[in-house]
């Protein structure tokens, strides 16, 4: 048996069918993965996300020990309850875990990080406190709920109350607010509007049951990975992991190799940029009919590639996939991906995302 | 629980097979399809083609995985179901009816009855918790 977040008896009494998510017991869909996808899309679903870990970082110290972990660079964080998407890095610039960050305070930042690799995350920064004042504290007693979709605020609004609704609808996107021990951020990993909120635990059921009365469709892990697919997000441990650098899978934007910073992996990062990057991370798109599946081979022009993920994308009711290819490989060029019996599929590189806020971005 | 209908044969792999006038009837069960979740990929044999006991013939995919389709017998595809190509989802809603995959003429008559009855497949999905 793996771990329980508290919304564990609201699934089982919803008929989810559970699966195993980072050695959590979590819901995989609640009937149709599809209708969940196309409720975010089109109105609005929730999400338990409280296997996600939440870890804060307090004292004097927190901003610079930040600079000093994080690929990313805090010091974008000028406006308070502002998010910031980044890496954990190790010495060799591999990734450890992707993770966001918020700013409340000067003295007070809050990291949410994957499942998986929350309990080696933790004991890196641990490891990594050094001289620097600051007191590390994971939040098990929190739950978190993703409420997204283009009805999202709407719907919710009734669950939220007005102080917290009027909170949660002024925020700009990657922006968070607290009020009254809910914290509540403008994020999500869908490509559609709406909100994840942190609250206790002895009040995520409380919460849940409100949004789903009020027509909040459940969703799960099924659901999620299409959507985060289509949103040309990646996914820990397929898209990025101990093996690559953030600069080769997409994620080059969220380092900030600026002179005059030092963080773990910059050296290893820079040392790798002088040599040159042999490969990148790319969206990919079946011409016909079928389905992506992480781990196939892709052929293109350049070379071969792998997709790191794969899937239907409902949305586009196509095979949709990400692919690490080699770095000359460019958008729009046709390539070939090799099914699981050893077919051949023609397929088109493109740049992700492939869906936002409920409108196809890709044309093939 | 998953639907078993008593007038079917069953296999290991879970198809399902219909006998009729015409030859064998042949799909994927109720538990194959919850197992797998929604259905968007259908991969079908050509009419004609000879398929052996026990080897792949089909492929079903769901969001979730891919999966083969065993030959129930051996025997002559004589139709197939196009119709499921633009809607897998079939699969899901009516798998012992619209979402029937193939017809084969069996090579040998009585083969049909060697396989699986209702109560056997149901004890081995019981078996298989």
């Amino acid at each position: 048996m793996g771990h329980r977040t508290p919304l564990y008896e609201e699934h089982v009494r919803a008929a989810a069918r559970m699966v195993d998510f980072g050695g959590w017991d979590m819901p995989l869909h609640y009937g149709s993965q599809i209708a969940e996808h196309h409720a975010v899309r089109r109105n609005a679903g929730i999400f338990d996300v409280s296997h996600m870990r939440t870890l804060e970082v307090r004292g004097p110290d927190a901003r610079p020990f930040l600079r000093y972990l994080l690929a990313n660079d805090v010091d974008k964080l000028t406006v308070l309850g502002k998010a910031l998407y980044g890496c954990l890095l190790n010495e060799q610039g591999f990734v450890l875990d992707d993770l966001i960050t918020y700013y409340l305070a000067e003295d007070w930042f809050r990291i949410v990080v994957n499942a998986g690799p929350a309990d080696q995350d933790i004991a890196w920064f641990r490891a990594h406190k050094g001289g620097f004042d600051v007191d590390l504290t994971p939040r098990p007693d929190l739950a978190m709920l993703a409420v997204q979709g283009p009805k999202a605020l709407d719907l919710a609004q009734a669950v939220l109350g007005p102080a917290l609704h009027v909170a949660a609808t002024r925020l700009k996107p990657f922006h968070s607010a607290v009020h009254e021990d809910v914290f509540v951020a403008r994020t999500g990993y869908t490509g559609e509007d709406g909100f994840e909120m942190l609250v206790g635990a002895d009040r995520a059921a409380d919460f849940w049951r409100g949004f789903v009365a009020q027509g909040i469709a459940p969703a799960g892990l099924g659901a999620r990975d299409t959507l985060r697919l289509e949103a040309g997000m990646n996914l820990y441990g397929h898209d990025m992991d101990l093996s690559v650098s953030p600069l080769e899978s997409g994620l080059a934007w969220t380092v900030s190799l600026a002179p005059g910073r030092d963080f773990i992996g910059r050296s290893a990062l820079l040392r790798q940029q002088a040599q040159g990057l042999r490969q990148r991370l790319t969206g990919l798109a079946l011409q016909g009919a079928g389905v992506l599946r992480h781990g196939q081979v892709v052929r293109c022009r350049e070379g071969e590639g792998v997709l790191t993920s794969g899937t239907f994308s409902p949305s586009l009711a196509r095979g949709i996939g990400l692919a690490r290819v080699p770095v000359a490989a460019v958008a729009g060029e046709s390539c070939e991906v090799v099914g699981r019996a050893g077919q051949i599929m023609a397929a088109r590189l493109v740049a992700p995302p492939f869906v936002r806020h409920g409108r196809p971005l890709i044309d093939l | 629980m998953s639907k078993v209908p008593v007038e079917l044969r069953y296999t290991k792999s879970h198809e399902w097979i219909r006998a009729t006038d015409e030859g064998l009837v042949v799909g994927i069960t109720d538990h194959a399809q919850d197992l797998m979740g929604d259905m968007v990929f259908v991969e079908l044999p050509k009419v004609g083609a000879h398929l052996v006991a026990g080897k792949e013939c089909a492929v079903v995919e769901s969001v979730k995985a891919a999966s083969d389709v065993y030959a129930p017998v051996t025997g002559e595809v004589i139709a197939v179901n196009q119709t499921l190509a633009e809607t897998p989802e079939t699969l899901n809603s009516d798998p012992y009816g619209n979402a029937w995959l193939f017809k084969l003429r069996p090579a040998d008559k009585g083969a049909a009855a060697t396989l699986m009855d209702a109560s056997a497949y149901e004890a081995l999905l019981a078996s298989e918790g």
